[in-house]
């Protein structure tokens, strides 16, 4: 049981020793030891948590990543700066323009050449990347409801996703990996009638709004499972480095977004919601108001963008493209948090070191490690949905 | 921002000050004083949110660069302690005590580059990689592409080609190819 | 020649071998509760070293009549192994519906028969992949997702990917791209039922003749084959 007011005699269960450890001992048959992936459906990405159950009740857990490594960061050393661009965007498969824009911003950067992007070329990044914000939350909060077997909301939320995938589709020329967003500004402008289109996708997810409304909120199993369900207290925030949703949940304000403004954020009319509980029924209605900003962002953009204008600037000769020595962190507000790059240069062609930081790479170990200490086995999975741990940026 | 670092640089001696943007400086400091620092800043600079702990293999050097970064959530601003250590004897003092999130980036720094960081939890356990016997896979010795072809098998008929060569080729066909090679290039 | 061959030999032996077998896996004799003395081989068995039986099809009709009812059910392991697995919701949604060609997902490879990889393979996985496809019941067939798993694609240089999938596993279906959309893997899927029908589906029985050679390449990559513990 997770809720709040039933408190189980915790007398029993196995006491610390002195290095931190439990004092588990497996061969009494009292514990049973088993695994959480990475072949499950229910786990976010493919990654494993090793748990040690007494009874149903998780008293130890541990989470495996490293099944989806790939090594990016070794192979953009081996990669000309604009070689390096079609790799780093399969970093995290969930927000993939994210990435486009750290990297792109990264080298203009570092080159001295941000001022070169023009006015038009920004509005289309932030256009791009509130759009992929939209289709992860359009998978992200009827997943949650999911994770306790509410499933129409999924097929509701997959298919308008696959509606703005085609808005992308028509704006960059592919469905997930876009490559939209490049050193010097984007790709392409709107297509005609783009805005037309985008518009009546965007009242079909006003109506789909209101429904998950209904179908989440005012649900009773959904409420009783999920009120008091993994508590982030205010006080991990800063312990533990929670940002992104996770944070503002727990009454912790952080929005790189207003914090550290980039690109057009800084014109544009929001403010990020917050929850006080931190529970996961505090996430997902944190990622419901999200989810009704973000429709409402991407109407302001469109109405505030110029029709016209440079959507690039002159960059050097890709082929030939040196970056003097120099460093920068770069970051941006995505769906899951804070997600930045640390990009290393050393006057060659190539890029020395770039180390990308997912807000998973917290999320999904250290706090999730302690988290599931003394829940029901039940709520594991909606633990890590409602994280939205992402494997792939933590192994990159 | 300007009045952190002169505070901070008397106090631990910051070398090669950069400021990369308003809101972000990068600084060297010596391993010695490192953890020190970082404590330091959390506690009475308000450095209270940890965001990343990253390292560069500087080879021709002989030096691994550590980066502690950390940003101030009250005055949004970002500062990435720097330290140099020794490549041959890469030990560093742990800072787990400091942020729970710590051991995580500790165990992944071992892996990657064998920085080891005595006392922190699980930091012999394998991270990402599982039953490597080759060097640290991070490090700027380590061949990956020489791993791969003699590690896996490659298929027959895929060619890679040197962008710029076959750009040169491609508009320029007429004019003969020069041997001259970016010196970048291997 | 002969002394550099001699030299060659002699580094080769010297190098370490870094063993990565746990003590509780090694071979031993155990003695059982009524006395007698037990041999047993942990990762003998862990890895599976027992060859699989190779079945022959059948004659004629019964065998038309099986191959159209295994390819009209098509049931495909819900084992995510890469980014392609992003596809999987949309596919199996109402837009692109995949249950209409009498493909599902299931939860456990005791009740599949199609594995999907989809997209890359890191060496981690391909540990677990083996397993699960080793355990789904025969006859099995593996659609290989994504150009990562045809030739590595843009990882072909990874230390951690592997290159070729079907030098590990027998491949039935490859869908090419980067990644492939929902209706390429429709296509595929009724590719693949082109092949059962055709009885050109012999991908079990291909692993079981050539297990041997599968399993020399599976052990060059997987150098840890210890399992996970769990103490049932």
């Amino acid at each position: 049981m997770s809720n709040k007011f039933f408190q189980p005699d915790r007398s029993k269960y196995p006491s610390m020793k002195d290095d931190g450890t439990l004092d588990v001992d497996l061969s009494s048959q009292k514990y049973t030891k088993i695994w959480l992936g990475p072949n499950h459906p229910g786990v976010t990405g493919n990654m494993a948590v090793e748990m040690t159950l007494g009874g149903d009740e998780i008293v130890q857990a541990k989470t495996h990543v490293g099944y989806l490594h790939r090594g990016f960061e070794k192979l953009i050393e081996r990669r000309l700066f604009v070689q390096g661009f079609p790799t780093s965007i399969r970093m995290c498969v969930a927000e993939p323009d994210t990435n486009e824009y750290l990297i792109a911003r990264s080298t203009e950067e570092l080159s001295g050449l941000t001022d070169r992007v023009p006015e038009m070329a920004e509005w289309l990044r932030t256009l791009a990347l509130e759009m992929a914000r939209l289709q992860g939350l359009l998978r992200g909060v009827p997943g949650q409801a999911g994770t306790y077997s509410l499933g129409i909301g999924v097929q509701w939320g997959v298919y308008l996703r696959d509606l703005i995938l085609d808005r992308f589709e028509e704006l960059t020329g592919a469905r997930v990996y876009h490559m939209y967003i490049i050193p010097g500004g984007v790709r392409g402008l709107l297509p005609s009638g783009f805005k037309r289109r985008m518009e009546d996708n965007l009242t079909d997810i006003d109506d789909f709004i209101v429904r998950i409304r209904k179908l989440i909120f005012h649900n009773s199993v959904f409420k009783s499972r999920a009120v008091g369900s993994a508590v982030i207290p205010k006080e991990w925030i800063d312990k533990f480095g929670i940002v992104g949703t996770n944070a503002r949940a727990s009454g912790v304000k952080r929005d790189v977004r207003k914090d550290n403004p980039y690109l057009k954020y800084s014109e544009l009319d929001f403010d990020p919601p917050t929850a006080t509980d931190g529970d996961v029924y505090s996430r997902t209605w944190v990622r419901w108001q999200e989810l009704v900003q973000t429709v409402d962002l991407i109407r302001q953009i469109m109405a505030k963008m110029p029709e016209k204008g440079d959507i690039r600037g002159d960059m050097p000769n890709a082929l030939h493209w040196k970056i003097p020595k120099g460093e920068t962190y770069v970051k941006l507000e995505s769906g899951r948090g804070e997600y930045g790059m640390y990009y290393v240069t050393d006057g060659s062609s190539k890029p020395r070191r770039v180390n990308l930081r997912g807000p998973s790479y917290t999320h999904a170990i250290a706090v999730l490690e302690k988290m599931l200490i003394n829940t029901n086995i039940a709520d594991v999975h909606a633990t890590m949905v409602s994280l939205q741990t992402c494997p792939p940026e933590i192994e990159r | 921002m300007k009045s952190l670092i002169e505070r901070v640089s008397t106090k631990y001696n910051l070398q090669e000050v950069v400021q990369q943007r308003d809101n972000l400086v990068f600084a060297y400091v010596d391993k010695e004083l490192a953890i020190d620092m970082v404590t330091y800043m959390r506690d009475y600079e308000g450095y209270a949110h940890f965001t990343l702990m990253s390292c560069v293999d500087w080879i021709e050097d002989g030096k691994f660069q550590l980066l502690y970064l950390l940003n101030n959530p009250e005055t949004k601003t970002e500062f990435g302690i720097k330290v140099a250590i020794d490549r041959d004897n890469a030990v560093m003092q742990s800072a787990h005590h400091l942020w729970e999130q710590i051991w995580t980036y500790q165990r992944e720094l071992k892996e990657a580059f064998g920085i080891d960081f005595p006392g922190s939890p699980r930091v012999d356990e394998d991270f990402v990689v599982e039953g490597w016997d080759d060097m640290p896979h991070m490090r700027r010795d380590f061949d990956t592409n020489k791993y791969a072809e003699e590690t896996y098998f490659m298929r027959e008929g895929r060619k890679s080609y040197d962008p710029a060569t076959y750009m040169r080729e491609k508009l320029y066909p007429k004019q003969p190819v020069t041997a001259k090679k970016n010196k970048d290039e291997q | 020649m002969n002394e550099l061959l001699k030299k060659a030999e002699a580094n080769a032996s010297t190098k370490e071998e870094k063993s990565f077998v746990r003590p509780e896996d090694e071979e031993r004799e155990v003695i059982a509760p009524d006395g007698s003395i037990i041999k047993v081989n942990p990762i003998y068995d862990y890895f599976s070293g027992e060859k699989p039986s190779v079945e022959k099809p059948n004659k004629g009709v019964v065998e038309k009549f099986l191959n159209w009812a295994r390819a009209e059910s098509i049931w495909v392991l819900g084992f995510g192994t890469g980014c392609g697995s992003i596809e999987i919701p949309p596919l199996m949604t109402p837009r692109f519906d995949a249950f209409r060609f009498g493909v599902q997902m299931r939860p456990t490879p005791r009740q599949s028969n199609a594995f999907i990889i989809s997209g890359y393979l890191s060496v981690k996985t391909l540990k677990r992949v083996i397993r699960s496809y080793e355990q789904m019941p025969s006859p099995k067939y593996v659609i290989a997702l994504g150009s990562c798993t045809i030739n590595g694609g843009m990882y072909y240089d990874s230390y951690s990917t592997i290159n070729r999938l079907d030098k590990y596993m027998p491949v039935d279906v490859y869908i090419a791209g980067c990644m492939p959309r929902p209706e390429a893997l429709l296509a595929g899927f009724v590719k693949l039922k082109e092949i059962i029908k055709s009885g050109k589906g012999e991908g079990a029985n291909l692993y079981a003749e050539n297990f041997d050679e599968y399993k020399a390449n599976q052990k060059k990559v997987i150098k840890d084959w210890n399992m996970p513990d769990y103490n049932w």
